[in-house]
């Protein structure tokens, strides 16, 4: 791609970002690369712009905020060529994505303490997968990992945790199916401690945001953990599914009202051709993104940054050959 | 940004008063928010703009008739197009002439493949035919734990080897079975991946060769953006779909996805999954998808639910008690556990147009624990005091409070918002009743026929009822009242009339008196 290359890098590339990104890059990005092809900017331009931001997943509020501040840095800095006004294009693009991580927290992980991480999220985003994938995560950097089998609702969601246990050698909780995840959350907590784990990873039952009891549950498991250990859980990540349109800032939303969610996971980041959601919430929210999932595999996952995402949608390895 | 499209239209047309003929730019301002709401409903850029070309070829122009507002008329113009994309009629599933029936179920991780296989099952056991389940996902880890988990729930057939790794000889294997055990449908669950990739379809282009399934749905997430076309353009291309489950309804997604694979694909829509229960499978009806795209509310299903509750003989009775002024506080309680099974209060309002939008502007979350003070009280009162409200006295009050953990003064609020609520009712009785033997016949036509146990309240009395009694915040101001039809508390705000356009005809006349009255506040 020889447009690509007339970017430059912000920031060192992150193969695995490259790798889950590849779909949404040959996708829509490449035509939004080469809208710039033309030679001079023009009304038609931004039309095109935004038609394909829009289809990218960006929402309609966000695709016009974002190209009112590119048409305002064009005119303020003068810029006449196309392959500048597309370099701007990826700065006010990064400029968006910091919103979604100013105001990320830094994890504290505390000797003798456990660090809980609440898992959330409506059904099918990939909860589970992502559970996997953090423990793993935190394996290789040393610390003990301990997973809890939270979601008693759907049928055989033990069954899958426990697979997963066995192959990365984790110990998961569980209690039987249709429990009171109360209890085993419970249980998982004193275990925590007995057994001086690091991480404590809860797996939650999927939940639609609009069911109101159901997000009353999670309060309820908030309220267990914290007989145990007051700053828990230290981390509530609500996994999003990349696929998602627009509703993912409702659900985003909705869970934020019921738990306060600290960190947000895109989950199956590779198996969209879009990836514009991140933008949308964002903007709208400025909830933190922390990781997210970019491939099938245990290690498939990448911490967010705004710089290696948005250069991910723009270019990888693949594309300079 | 949850107006809904509604309540903008109207905004547009607010001081365009009652011209002769929708202008060009008219028009060109409405189709702008047609365009947004389309967007955010997430149905597809290309979709959005075809549709939208269309709409404004057929309103530019068009005579705006006396009897409504061009806001009016372009929802109406709006809606008709949509039911049209999404297909006019409802298309059932085919079956074999030979059985079994083979139905496949693909679609991407998560989408909810395995769940309505157990629903789609259970259907059609109540349909009266003997479904089979097989269990093709052989690479999900615990996927066919769980389609032995439903099927022990639905009590239901399964059959699977776990240790066969090839789906294709599992599937022939499994409708072998069911032949033997003389199965009338087989459904066959089948693997899916994040992504579409070519191994996972090189796959089930061998299944379908082999197996050559009736029936080929496509199990599509509603909370799906753009992206729902690509993946259901390439599924049909490689398998030929013969239907589309679309799941996840009861959320709040609007299910634009929806609209777009009908439109670019082509395959009829056959269900929508609305719950994590084996029950929550419902037929789909294009107009009501119609109205929730555009934010506009279901209430047909609200009216349907409604029926399920209560029988006609029933009806009768209540409606005859609401018509004579006999309406007291052992019915309001029945009434309200009836509305109670119909599922949750906020289920419930998310239904009526305006409603659901309101609530979220507001804030207000509306559970069913509101109901309590309201039963709480009536629990509290002697028979004699159900029945005659009016012998309530302020020592009466205080036992009640007492009783019901509310205060005198909540109680009394309670009962004052009762008298009004049965005043209104007998007006409404009045209104409606031609007389002699046809007399109730308005208030039973107020929803389209059926008894409901909501024709003879309206819910912003319910809600003002409520209130009332200790609700936290009270309700917004200016939410618009009532189901439409009932005469309810006043459209104040901007729910004023959405949606008149949708409503059976004889329900107009009284709702225009009614805005005409709300004009001159």
């Amino acid at each position: 791609m020889i447009f690509s290359r007339l970017f430059k890098r912000q920031a060192e590339p992150d193969p695995q970002v490259e790798a889950g990104l590849k779909k949404a890059r040959r996708g829509i990005f490449q035509d939004i690369v080469k809208l710039f092809e033309r030679s001079e900017i023009t009304e038609d331009l931004y039309e095109d712009l935004e038609s394909l931001l829009i289809q990218a997943d960006l929402g309609v509020e966000t695709t016009v905020e974002l190209l009112d501040n590119l048409r305002d840095r064009i005119r303020r800095e003068g810029i006449k060529l196309p392959t500048d006004a597309r370099e701007a294009l990826r700065t006010e693009m990064i400029a968006l994505l910091h919103h979604a991580t100013k105001n990320r927290k830094i994890k504290i992980y505390q000797r003798g303490v456990p660090f809980v991480t609440l898992v959330v999220g409506v059904n099918g985003t990939g909860k589970t997968t992502t559970i996997a994938k953090l423990a793993r995560y935190h394996q290789k950097q040393g610390r003990s990992v301990m997973v809890v089998a939270g979601d008693t609702f759907r049928a055989a969601a033990i069954d899958q945790l426990k697979i997963w246990g066995e192959r990365l050698g984790v110990p998961v909780m569980a209690h039987e199916p249709n429990s009171d995840p109360g209890a085993v959350v419970f249980d998982g907590m004193q275990a925590a401690h007995n057994r001086n784990i690091d991480i404590l990873l809860v797996d939650t039952a999927g939940r639609l945001h609009t069911k109101h009891n159901l997000m009353e549950e999670l309060k309820k498991i908030r309220r267990v953990m914290q007989r145990h250990v007051e700053a828990a859980p230290q981390e509530v990540l609500l996994v999003i599914d990349a696929t998602t349109g627009q509703n993912g800032l409702s659900q985003a939303r909705h869970f934020s009202e019921a738990v306060e969610i600290t960190d947000i996971a895109i989950a199956k980041l590779d198996g969209t051709a879009k990836g514009g959601i991140a933008f949308a919430i964002a903007r709208e929210l400025g909830t933190p993104i922390s990781y997210i999932g970019t491939g099938e595999k245990f290690d498939d996952m990448a911490e967010f940054t705004p710089e290696t995402y948005v250069d991910g949608l723009f270019f990888g390895d693949d594309d300079e050959d | 940004m949850f107006e809904t499209l509604s309540d903008r239209l109207y905004g547009i047309f607010e001081n365009m008063g009652h011209k002769g003929r929708l202008t060009e730019q008219d028009v060109d301002e409405a189709m702008r928010e047609v365009r947004r709401a389309l967007l955010e409903a997430d149905v597809n850029f290309k979709v959005v703009r075809n549709f939208v070309s269309a709409v404004r070829e057929r309103a530019v122009g068009e005579e705006v008739l006396k009897a409504v507002t061009p806001a009016q008329q372009v929802i109406a113009i709006v809606n008709e197009e949509l039911i049209k994309i999404l297909g006019s009629e409802r298309v059932p599933l085919e079956s074999a002439s030979q059985p079994p029936t083979v139905i496949m179920l693909v679609g991407l991780q998560g989408s909810g493949k395995t769940t309505h296989i157990a629903k789609l099952a259970k259907h059609l056991r109540d349909e009266g035919q003997s479904p089979m389940l097989v269990a093709a996902d052989v690479y999900r880890p615990a996927a066919i734990d769980q389609l032995h988990t439903l099927g022990r729930q639905i009590d239901m057939p399964v059959y699977s080897e776990p240790e066969e790794g090839d789906p294709v000889k599992i599937a022939w294997n499994g409708i072998r079975a069911a032949k033997d055990r003389s199965a009338t449908v087989v459904l066959v669950d089948t693997a899916g991946r994040l992504q579409i990739d070519e191994r996972m379809m090189t796959e089930l282009v061998d299944l379908t060769e082999r197996i050559s399934p009736t029936e080929t749905l496509l199990v599509a997430d509603a909370m799906t953006g753009q992206e729902a076309v690509s993946v259901a353009e390439t599924f049909h291309e490689r398998l030929n779909l013969t239907g589309l489950i679309l799941t996840k309804m009861d959320g709040d997604a609007r299910g634009g996805a929806a609209l777009s694979i009908r439109s670019v694909v082509g395959v009829p829509i056959k269900f929508i999954g609305t719950g994590e229960n084996v029950d929550a499978l419902e037929p789909f009806y294009p107009d009501r998808l119609a109205g929730r795209i555009l934010g506009m509310g279901d209430v047909v299903s609200l009216v349907e639910r409604a029926q399920q509750q209560m029988t006609e003989e029933d009806s009768h009775k209540l409606e005859e008690k609401v018509l004579e002024g006999r309406f007291n506080l052992e019915d309001f309680l029945s009434q309200l556990q009836q509305l109670k099974q119909m599922g949750p209060l906020s289920q419930i309002l998310e239904m009526i147009p305006g409603i659901g939008q309101a609530m979220r502007q507001s804030n207000v979350q509306i559970t069913d624990d509101q109901y309590k003070h309201v039963e709480a009280m009536i629990y509290s009162m002697t028979p004699d005091e159900r029945r005659h409200p009016d012998i309530i006295k302020p020592s009466r009050r205080k036992r009640i409070a007492a009783g019901s953990g509310t205060s005198s003064d909540q109680v009394n609020q309670m009962l004052n918002q009762f008298r009004q609520m049965q005043k209104m009712m007998s007006q409404m009785g009045q209104m409606g009743g031609g007389g002699g033997k046809k007399r109730g016949g308005g208030l039973r036509s107020l929803l389209g026929g059926g008894g409901n146990p909501l024709g003879g309240m309206s819910e912003a009395d319910l809600e003002q009822m409520m209130g009332g009694a200790g609700m936290p915040g009270g309700m917004p101001e200016g939410l618009p009242g009532g189901l439409p039809g009932t005469s309810g508390g006043g459209r104040s705000g901007g729910g004023q009339g959405s949606s008149t356009q949708l409503q059976p005809k004889h329900a107009n006349k009284r709702k225009k008196k009614k805005r005409s009255k709300g004009k001159k506040r």
